[in-house]
């Protein structure tokens, strides 16, 4: 990023809002998998794993998967947030791989919530 | 081309091989040849289905019924009941999920919904390698505001008005640290974080530095400029790997924007931050101590007047604060002292963070308002003990805090009452215990951790606690005396009263604390010989109370070392020869039965 100016604080908001907002004909999808030290010693990386094969057999652009730190409950890492443009957000609980790819197929590309895995709906 | 009658395909995804795919097609062709059904009924392979985590999955067509997590032991059943008979397997059916609404909303989760998120804000929403998503959420406009709009007398006087206090545990007021800092003269001064999160069971520090690793930085960037120090170290040990990566990829972002450095944001101010790591020494958290570790000295206190905000770092005036502290600072810039001053209890402002831990439900990491009360905050937050076992105690604030017992639990949390009761708030650290663990085995648990990373430099601290820890390991092996309790008193009086530093003052408190509300537990070890919790191996018989046992095996199976004879419907034995006295079947046994 280049040098910023007070004025410009406001401008990188608004566009990285617009960047990471999910919209018809951009990102759709946001995966999140949650690989703070907690998650990673828990199984976050091979769950990512497992979700960056599916994504790259899927050959979907308009799905976003991002890392991002503890949501606070370590006893149920791994966890993994997936957000569908116009549903509630849905955070999963004790991951791993073959939940990952149940996951992406049923809930990220079907639209199936995996109530089993589910530990809460979100806004 | 023959005709078939049904078929049955194997899931050949990914997931399903692993979880043994091929073993159950080769089962179900040999159990088809077996019954002659080789010519009816064909099988196939077919692709993945998405039910990766009930797998291996066989599909039978034409129904089209799907079955989950067989293993090859089912496979006689499933032929002979769905192919022969007609009957399909319905304990093997694959399960529907219930529906969407069955999962619970996360504001009716008291676990997220009794929080309240100033420090952990941003925490599993934005990237934390992310400077923009930091920005997105209303980051460095704290910054920008403290370095172009206002003196540093407004920052300081905005930081008083917040009621801020340190995060660290001692709880000393933020503002008025900065303003001894700030009115120190001198044209070199420090701002210094301390990361050197060393408690037991404590981990607030690492989670914030590792999801949200900016907002520590501006909040160091705005105590820069209220004290007017140019350079910062954040000393962070170096066993938070993940964190210090955050950190350092951070500093390299924030410096390529123009966020530290020079003429930050353009208003002419100097800041640059280093991440230091420590090498693991407890001790190096006290102030004075982790000053002379970035000075490259060996990490020893040295006794204080001067203060660090006279004479700190290279004996230059400094401010040193938790990483907590520096993560509320922006906020209370962005939005004022008052709107920070009006969550919490009169003394005690905002919000604190504890690292809940131990015999609790939901072990994780919690922010909630001050004044909430400890039981809230277990069973509540934490949704109580495991195993239906009863709460006995939760330890706050680490080796240099104390327990609370349960008839305490409605002690709202604040620096005061919490120190009323006989612990610390501490940084954060909350370890519940339950009546399985022993006090006095706890207190030699932290007398052991004080006397390990004492650094040798006051004789109270490096031969006082010694001494408390030959006596503790006395007790806990059954060679208690009778006058070990008052030796015990006497030495953590003269310990607290003269040792150089917190970690030796604070240091017999453990002891104290327990000995407070758990004095009969001294006494069983010492007269008795007994300990209540059965956490002492020298003083458990490793018997088994046939009356009290229920006959379920369950410490047989716990049992490393095969020591424990049980037959259905017939009390355990423990066969002492072969015990190793782990205490495993001690947890164990739902009953409580073993003495």
């Amino acid at each position: 990023m280049s040098r910023l100016k007070p004025e410009d604080l406001k401008q990188v908001k608004e566009n990285t809002l617009k960047e990471m907002a999910l919209r018809e004909g951009g990102t759709t999808i946001k995966i999140t998998v949650h690989m703070g030290t907690c998650g990673i010693a828990a199984g976050a990386k091979e769950v990512m794993e497992a979700l960056m094969e599916e994504m790259a057999a899927s050959g979907r652009k308009d799905i976003r998967v991002v890392g991002s730190g503890c949501m606070g409950m370590c006893s149920s890492e791994p966890n993994v947030t997936v957000e569908r443009l116009g549903k509630e957000g849905v955070l999963y609980k004790h991951m791993d791989k073959n939940k990952m790819r149940q996951v992406f197929k049923r809930h990220v590309l079907l639209g199936e919530v995996q109530t089993d895995f589910a530990l809460a709906r979100m806004k | 081309m023959s005709t078939y009658r049904a078929e049955i395909s194997v899931c050949s995804g990914k997931a399903c091989r692993e979880s043994g795919s091929h073993n159950l097609k080769e089962a179900l062709e040999k159990e088809l040849l077996r019954k002659g059904l080789n010519n009816e009924i064909r099988v196939t392979e077919t692709q993945c289905n998405g039910f990766c985590a009930q797998g291996p999955l066989l599909k039978v067509e034409p129904e089209g019924t799907l079955y989950q997590k067989l293993k090859e032991e089912d496979i006689p059943k499933l032929v002979e009941e769905h192919l022969v008979k007609g009957e399909p397997v319905k304990r093997l059916f694959l399960k529907p999920a219930s529906p969407p609404e069955s999962v619970p909303a996360m504001e009716d989760i008291p676990f997220y919904s009794k929080q309240m998120l100033i420090v952990l804000k941003n925490r599993g929403v934005i990237d934390p390698e992310s400077l923009e998503e930091y920005i997105a959420r209303d980051g460095y406009v704290g910054a920008s505001k403290a370095l172009l709009n206002m003196t540093s007398e407004q920052i300081i006087q905005e930081v008083k008005t917040s009621g801020l206090r340190g995060r660290g545990g001692a709880g000393f007021s933020t503002g008025l640290k900065w303003e001894f800092a700030s009115k120190s003269p001198g044209d070199v001064k420090y701002a210094l974080c301390n990361a050197d999160e060393g408690d037991p069971g404590a981990f607030m520090d690492r989670s914030v530095l590792e999801a949200d690793p900016h907002a520590v930085l501006e909040g160091m960037v705005i105590a820069a400029k209220a004290i007017g120090a140019h350079q910062g170290y954040i000393y962070c040990r170096a066993e938070y790997p993940l964190a210090v990566k955050r950190l350092n990829l951070a500093i390299q972002q924030a410096k390529e924007a123009g966020l530290l450095g020079r003429d930050i944001l353009g208003s002419g101010f100097d800041f640059d931050v280093e991440v230091y790591q420590g090498a693991g020494a407890f001790v190096c958290g006290e102030e004075t101590a982790l000053m002379q570790s970035i000075e490259g000295k060996r990490g020893m206190p040295r006794p204080r007047p001067p203060f660090p905000a006279q004479q700190g770092l290279w004996k230059k005036p400094t401010v040193l604060n938790n990483v907590e502290t520096y993560a509320n600072v922006p906020q209370i810039i962005q939005n004022g002292g008052t709107w920070y001053a009006g969550i919490g209890t009169a003394t005690s402002k905002g919000t604190k963070v504890f690292a809940l831990t131990g015999a609790v439900n939901n072990i994780g990491l919690v922010e909630v308002p001050m004044g909430i009360t400890l039981r809230e905050i277990i069973f509540d937050i934490g949704g109580g003990i495991p195993k239906k076992r009863k709460f006995k105690a939760v330890q706050l604030g680490g080796p240099s805090g104390g327990c609370v017992p349960e008839r305490y639990l409605d002690t709202p949390v604040d620096y005061e009452s919490i120190a009323k009761v006989g612990a610390i708030m501490g940084s954060g650290g909350m370890i519940v215990m339950n009546d399985q663990t022993c006090m006095v085995d706890m207190a030699r648990f932290f007398m052991d951790f004080i006397q390990d990373e004492s650094c040798g430099k006051c004789t109270p601290c490096r031969e006082g606690t010694r001494r408390m820890l030959e006596i503790l390991e006395k007790i806990t092996q059954g060679r208690g005396e009778p006058e070990d309790i008052d030796v015990l008193e006497e030495l953590s009086d003269m310990i607290r009263n003269s040792a150089l530093c917190g970690l030796g003052q604070t240091g017999p408190n453990p002891v104290l604390s327990t000995l407070q509300y758990f004095r009969d537990e001294y006494e069983a070890h010492i007269y008795e010989k007994r300990c209540p919790a059965r956490r002492c191996a020298a003083l458990v018989k490793f018997e088994v109370n046939a009356d009290l046992c229920t006959k379920c095996g369950i410490c047989s199976r716990s049992c490393p070392s095969g020591a424990i004879e049980w037959k259905k419907r017939e009390p355990a034995v423990i066969v002492k020869e072969k015990c190793v006295k782990c205490l495993s079947c001690i947890t164990n046994c739902p009953a409580d039965a073993i003495l």
